[in-house]
């Protein structure tokens, strides 16, 4: 038995149970927020539960290896998360079916664009070449963006980082903004977000609708894909254009 | 529920081994998407070798009910990104420009032209 509040905190500490605790008690607090805020886009509940985490993690001084030892155990069901994408998918066939031509021309379009702008903005600040890897591929899912700018010379955590802002960015302004341009419609949308921010953002599609959802993951999966097999070429050919 | 996880786990854990065995540059969780999509769609003429709720609607239930919190998912790595920002170092004002601009450029761009295709494939105005 402790009766030493200080030993009793260090051996909770040192557990997996406190932190898997906090963090699904943020996550409620956050999504509660988002939902008293009508989700509104500034209220996303991804940065809302992280930023408090990390607050009480830099309070309390405990570094991010502990925390993600109790987290692991939520980071883990992305996985089957991700394989659970098929089932919205596979509910909204017939529309992805109709949907072919669309998605392959704006899957090459805005791949394309995101990429080259991030590059060609990096290039006007005049930033190193390792920095412009790791930005090249931010908008896809981390295990292969991390993969590929380390494959073409960048930082893979700096990726990582990158990633993760990409994706609660595009979730937090893709839908207003397309709204707000006459570009709303569900599938146009969807595809729009999981191209441009990936399961974050197609975690926020899929609060807006199932179809939206469903156009969003299969824009991730493709895209994805597509930035393994594009970024590095398209990198090194703008590299021998600066 | 445990069936539909075994479900979502023996696809996940077949796309991790078809990635690492063919090199494809595409996550396992991906291809074991791509698998739970065939599982369904042929699941009337498999029925014999699937566990009843991929039949019966718990697959369909459980899948919404993990991903109605997908957010939460993303937690411990966004936490990871808060103690990281010092990685973005002296060029963060430029990544911060190029991350915002790209994107938008890329959500715009891809909703346009989505539309634009929708609507000569529908015939007229979508």
């Amino acid at each position: 038995m402790t009766r030493d509040p200080f030993a009793l905190w260090v051996y909770l500490a040192e557990r997996p149970l406190l932190w898997l605790t906090v963090t699904l008690v943020a996550y409620g607090l956050a999504d509660r927020l988002s939902q008293a805020a009508r989700r509104h886009p500034l209220a996303n509940p991804v940065l809302i539960a992280a930023a408090m985490i990390g607050a009480v993690l830099l309070g309390l001084g405990v570094p991010y290896d502990r925390y993600f030892d109790g987290a692991q155990f939520v980071h883990f069901l992305l996985g089957p998360a991700t394989v659970a994408l098929a089932v919205p998918l596979y509910e909204n066939r017939h529309a992805v079916r109709r949907a072919l031509v669309p998605m392959a021309a704006a899957l090459v379009a805005g791949s394309v664009v995101t990429l080259v702008s991030a590059v060609l903005i990096l290039m006007a600040f005049g930033v190193s070449p390792a920095v412009m890897a790791s930005m090249a591929p931010k908008s896809v899912t981390a295990a292969i963006a991390m993969a590929v700018s380390e494959g073409m010379g960048g930082d893979p955590a700096l990726t990582a980082v990158l990633v993760i802002l990409t994706g609660i960015f595009g979730a937090m302004v893709g839908l207003p903004l397309l709204g707000a341009l006459g570009l709303g419609e569900a599938r146009a949308a969807g595809f729009a977000v999981g191209i441009a921010a990936h399961g974050i953002g197609t975690a926020r599609a899929l609060q807006f609708s199932p179809e939206a959802g469903a156009f969003a993951a299969i824009a991730m999966a493709l895209n994805a894909v597509l930035t393994a097999l594009l970024a590095p070429p398209l990198f090194r050919w703008l590299m021998g254009q600066g | 529920m445990v069936q539909v996880f075994a479900v979502l786990l023996a696809c996940q854990l077949a796309g991790e081994v078809v990635a690492r065995m063919s090199g494809v540059p595409v996550p396992g969780p991906v291809i074991g998407l791509m698998l739970l999509f065939a599982v369904m769609a042929w699941r009337q003429r498999i029925s014999a070798v699937l566990p009843a709720a991929s039949g019966d609607g718990t697959l369909e239930a459980t899948a919404h009910g993990l991903l109605r919190h997908l957010s939460l998912l993303f937690v411990p790595a966004g936490v990871g990104v808060i103690q990281r920002l010092d990685v973005l170092g002296r060029d963060g004002v430029a990544l911060v420009v190029a991350l915002v601009v790209s994107s938008v450029l890329g959500l715009v761009v891809s909703a346009l032209v989505f539309r634009a295709l929708a609507r000569r494939s529908a015939g007229g105005p979508a």
